[in-house]
This record gives structure tokens, sequence and C-alpha cells, in this order.
């Protein structure tokens, strides 16, 4: 299915919004306006994005302590992630999750989670689900580089290629697990190799390139709704900040150069040439797409700081069913 | 006395131990300083994220001569190599007749207080302690944190050091050489004489504090801090409630099957301190739910200064 002009245009304004949104988290972070950890997903944008564009609402994800990007592609609104970062009643877990545990259920989007392959037993169960109930809907299991190294990684592989679960395993290879590098951690600095030992396709793509994310996240998508089974899409990309920061942003250990090479590669400003190129949008167009994810970001921050914190009486509530 | 933080005492404690014992080898996914470049690539193991594995190599390597020291980082990450600590290593030493030693450190950061929501504040010592097999210690001072981490260290067992988040900043005296503090020692932190306050982790100076603002209302408390969970130096503890004939537990995991609890039990089923005792046992714990990530509900959640004051003020109103 070829890319209609208003899905290229939307796919542009969701990657920027995913960008400023995280810019904006830095900021309210150093302010003191939000607390806790923020992992930012800059750099990255074109993998949420590129992977989201072939799924419906029904179509769920799984997310990772990195999971802004993720939230906003899967359609999440940015007011009630930003009443969550600000620790509000109106977030979407009535501040009681915070930036690692965000989630929103009603478009899909069953959570980040600040454990490190945490997330991927879970999108199996998703995906489990989605096979019993024979709807053709599909589970995408979004984590790191860093996740494929845990044991969850391999068992998850394992048991939804033996039971061809409809799931899309994607790997964001962003070089770097916290400080160490992806040779550090693996024997090789492909996780696509994984694949073929749990006969499975395993597919490398430019993380960085929104069009050849989703041109491959289409192929795997369509063979896990044919029921054939899951795919593992390894997206080569590089987070552009910090890993996490909690009161200040830390200093960055990684090589200048390496920093540099990956931010000409930028995937909004790639994007946006295509675009153009394609006629789909102007340059004033994108201006102005620009200027309403400003407004939109600051429409949400207005809207967090207005809600209430949630009242010590309330810390019992939601416990149990 | 030089001053240092917590964090500081900590990693003297494991740059002297593995200079004075080659065998002491550390295995995490990263490490405070740069260990490295003192100690090599070898005995300094930059790990993938896999506690799992991680965890069990760390027991498998101590059953086969070396000393390792692996560090989760937060306990959290531990979760996630519950079969290596609760079926292999607190197990594997008796179960097999004590045919090896397996002398691995683990440690971890705890509690909450720090806005890190749920998944990142957790306080489950208690859990470890139930699993009879590993030692367990908690200081609340950098000097304790050296001399137990030291002590854990070099002792036989696996042993868990449970290190607080909110005290990592924190400093204090401590003493110049090989300063250890030996497992399983309470520590009086400070006398009185009408009501022993049990503090553990950080709440052991919220609780001298909370002493001091009382001795103001001409309220005397004593101040004992266990430092170590297991094994658990009872005597001392029923020493001091059987002077005060009160107690108040202060802990910011849930009181439910908590130290608080065991402490609690290891009181009130000693003949000589039941009988001393003129109030009842009281906890002040963190309310039963994850740690939620908002300021104002984690306020809620964990204990303060003003919970403290008010259970000492209840068991003195309660005695008979
Ligand atoms: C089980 C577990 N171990 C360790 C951590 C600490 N931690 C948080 S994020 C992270 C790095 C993860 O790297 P990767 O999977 O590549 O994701 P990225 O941060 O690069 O997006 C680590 C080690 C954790 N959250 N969970
Ligand atoms: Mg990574």
């Amino acid at each position: 299915m070829a890319l209609s002009t208003t899905g290229m245009a939307q796919m542009l304004r969701t990657m920027i919004l995913i960008r400023e949104f995280d810019e904006r988290a830095i900021r309210l972070r150093v302010a003191g306006k939000i607390y806790g950890a923020v992992h930012p997903y800059v750099g990255q944008e074109a993998v949420a994005v590129g992977v989201c564009a072939n799924l419906t609402r029904s179509d769920r994800v799984t997310s990772t302590h990195r999971g802004h990007g993720h939230c906003i592609a899967k359609g999440a609104d940015v007011r009630r992630m930003m009443a969550e970062l600000f620790g509000r009643v109106d977030g979407y877990c009535k501040g009681k999750g915070g930036s690692m545990h965000i989630a929103d259920f009603a478009v899909g989007m069953l959570g980040a989670n600040g454990i490190v392959g945490g997330g991927l037993p879970i999108a199996c169960g998703a995906a489990l689900a989605a096979q019993l109930e024979g709807k053709g809907d599909v589970t995408v299991c979004f984590f790191g580089d860093g996740a494929a190294a845990e044991g969850e990684f391999h068992e998850a592989l394992n048991i939804t290629s033996a039971w061809k679960l409809p799931i899309v395993f994607v790997c964001e290879n962003n070089q770097y697990a916290a400080n160490n590098t992806v040779a550090v951690q693996h024997p090789g600095v492909d996780i696509a190799a994984h694949a073929g030992a749990y006969h499975m396709p395993g597919v490398i793509v430019d993380g960085n390139d929104v069009l050849a994310v989703h041109a491959a996240t289409e192929e795997a998508v369509a063979r896990a709704r044919r029921g054939d089974g899951p795919s593992l899409l390894e997206c080569k990309t590089y987070r552009w900040h910090f890993h996490a920061m909690r009161n200040t942003p830390p200093p960055d250990t990684r090589p200048p150069e390496e920093i540099a090479s990956w931010k000409a590669r930028d995937p909004i400003a790639r994007f946006e040439r295509d675009v153009r190129e394609r006629g789909v949008l102007s340059a004033p167009e994108i201006r102005a797409i620009r200027e309403r994810v400003s407004a939109d970001l600051d429409e949400a921050v207005a809207f967090a700081e207005a809600s209430p914190f949630p009242d010590a009486k309330d810390l019992l509530v939601d416990m149990y069913a | 006395m030089r001053e240092i933080s917590f964090q500081q005492a900590l990693d003297e404690a494991v740059a002297e131990e593995m200079r004075r014992d080659p065998r002491v080898i550390l295995m995490a996914t990263d490490f405070t300083g740069d260990p490295v470049k003192e100690f090599g690539p070898s005995r300094v193991r930059f790990t993938p994220i896999s506690e799992a594995v991680v965890t069990g190599m760390g027991l498998g390597a101590a059953g086969c001569g070396f000393r390792p020291i692996v560090n989760w980082r937060m306990v959290t990450f531990s979760f996630v190599a519950m079969d290596q600590v609760v079926n292999q290593a607190s197990k594997i030493r008796y179960m097999f007749g004590g045919q090896a030693d397996f002398p691995v450190t683990y440690r971890c950061t705890t509690g909450g207080g720090i806005g890190l929501a749920a998944q990142h504040s957790q306080s489950p010592y208690s859990m470890w302690m139930h699993v009879a097999g590993l030692k367990i210690v908690l200081p609340s001072t950098p000097a304790d944190a050296k001399g137990l981490l030291k002590s854990a260290i070099r002792d036989d067992n696996p042993v868990v050091s449970f290190e607080c988040s909110r005290l990592m900043t924190a400093t204090g005296p401590v003493p110049d050489g090989d300063h250890l503090v030996p497992i399983g020692v309470a520590e009086v932190k400070r006398t009185g004489t009408d009501v022993t306050i049990v503090g553990l982790a950080y709440y052991v100076a919220e609780a001298l504090a909370v002493a001091e603002e009382l001795a103001r209302e001409g309220i005397s408390i004593e101040v004992v801090d266990p430092r170590t969970l297991v094994p658990m130096d009872a005597d001392t503890l029923r020493a001091s409630v059987r002077k005060t004939g009160r107690v108040v537990i202060v802990d910011e995991a849930p009181a439910t099957c908590s130290a608080a609890a065991e402490i609690a039990a290891l009181l009130a089923e000693d003949p000589e301190t039941f009988r001393a005792l003129r109030a009842p046992v009281r906890r002040v714990c963190a309310a039963p739910v994850p740690v939620p990530y908002s300021p104002s509900l984690e306020r809620a959640a964990l204990p303060g200064r003003e919970d403290i004051t008010a259970a000492v003020h209840e068991v003195l109103k309660q005695s008979v």
C-alpha cells in the first residue's frame, strides 16, 4: 500500500511532535517542573513513526524506558502525556506512573517499561491474544539493542516463532545501551542475525529513513496478519542526547565525530527534503506544521500545569479491581 | 576524621578489597569511577544487560575460587535474576552439603523518595530475608557502608548489600585505614530512656532528627540501627527495648511481611522483652502500594518525620 500524500504529511508532523515533545521534556526537567528520569527519543523518530504508520488503532505496541515517541506515534494525546510527566491527575496514569510507566491502552499502547526487556513477554501475550481473537490484529514490540542480551528476548523470539504469533519485533539499534557500545555487549553488531536461529525473517533497515522503515514494517506486518508468524526488524539509528537525565543532563561520553556524523543524517531533515521534492508539502507548509506543533505543546504544558496534583486520599485507589 | 559521601565510601571499599585480594572481580553494566584503569578489563567486566546469567556467573565463579562482586545497580533489576538468587545462590551451599563456599557479593541500590516511580523505588529486602541462605546488609552512614561492604566482600557466603539511593550523596566521617564493620552487629546511634526508634537506612537519620526535636519536649529517644538484616542482632534491639519499654520501628518498605514485622516479632516473642514492654509495638512503614510517581503521592506513601513523631506520641499515650 503506497503512502498517500496526507499520510506522509501526517508522518512528518508526528516526527516533529515527538522531537519537540522530548526537547521540551528536557527543559521542563531541568527547570524542575517534572520529576524522575527522562530518556529522550530525539534522533530515533523515524522508527516509531515509520512503524506505527502501518498500524491500526486495534493493533498494539509495547514500549521501553525511552517511550514517549512510541506513545505519540501510536496516537496518544500529548496533553495527557504531559500531565503524566507533571505528575497530575489528568495524566494517563493519574500521576502514578510518570515517564517510564506511561501507557494508553485505548490506543493500543500497552506501556513504557522501566525494565530492559520487560516489554517483550508482554508483547508476546498481546500477540497470543490477537491470534486467539483471529481478527488479524498484530503486535509490535519495540526494544533496544541492549534488550537483545536479555534472556527474555531469546525466549520471546523462540515461542512466538514456534506458535506463529502475529508480532513484529522492532529492535532500535541506537548503537548504545547506556554507555556501552553494541560491540561491547554482543558478539556481532547485527541484532537481526538472531532471527535465523528462530526461523523468522531478520531485516536490517536504515532507521533514520522513515520511508524505508515504513516499507520494511509493511512487509513484516503483512506476514503477521497473514498468520505466517513473527519477524525481527532491526532499525539502525542513534540517540542524539544522553541516555537518561535526572536533575541535570549528564555529559556525553560518546565520540563527538560520531555524534556529528549521525546528526548529519537527521531523520526529520531528510524526510522534510523528501516531501518537498515529491511536492507533498512546501517549505511554508512545513513551517506552519512546526508552528502548530509548538502551539500544541504550549497547550499541553498549560493543560498539565492546570491539572491538580493527585490527592493523598487516592493513594490506595487502583490497587485491585 | 575525614568526611566522604556514602557513594565514595562504597567505592573505596571495593577498591581496597580489590587491592587486597586479586580474586575479587567486578561485574556490572557500569561502574562509578574508572576501576578498569587500576584493575584492568579482566577483573572489571562490563556485562551485557543480562542479570540472570550474570548473577549465576557470580555464583559459579565464587564456587570456583573467585570473590565476585555483581552489581545489579538497582534492586529492581535483580528480579530478572530471581531464579539465580532464590533457587541457586541462597541454597547452593546447604543443598550440596557444604562442599564449597560461595563468596559472592550482590550489590544494589534500594528505596524511594526521589521521584523514580513504582519499578525503581522498591525496598524489597524482606523478600530476600525470607529466603534462608543469604546474608543481608543495609547501612545508614558512609562509615557503615564502607565497613559493611568490605566485610561482605570478605564473607564466604552470598551477601546482598542494599544501598539506599537517598543516602548516596549523604556525607559523614569515615575512619582512615582498613575500616571494617562486622556483619550481624547493630548499633545504638543515640541513647535515650523513653522510646526506642529502630530505623533502617534513610530512616536512621530521620529518627535522629525526630529524636532531636522531641528532646526539646523532654522526650528521650534511643535510636537503634540494625545495620544487618540477616543475621539480625536481636540482642541489641531487645536490650534497648527492655530499657525504654516502648518501640517504634521505621522503614520505607510496606509493613506486610517486612523487616519491621520481623523486628516486631523478635521483640515480642522474647519473654524478657515482652515483660518490659509498656506499650504496643508500633511500625511506621510505607503504604501498601507501588511507590507512586507524583511528589504529592510519593510523600504520602513513604514515612515522614511527622509520622514518626506521631507514632512516638501515640506509644507514650498508650503506655501502661
Ligand atoms: C533489567 C534491567 N537492567 C538494567 C536496567 C538499567 N537500564 C535502563 S535503560 C538501560 C540501557 C538500555 O539500552 P537499550 O536496550 O539499547 O535501549 P536504549 O536506552 O538505547 O534505548 C539500562 C542498562 C533496566 N532498566 N532494566
Ligand atoms: Mg540502545
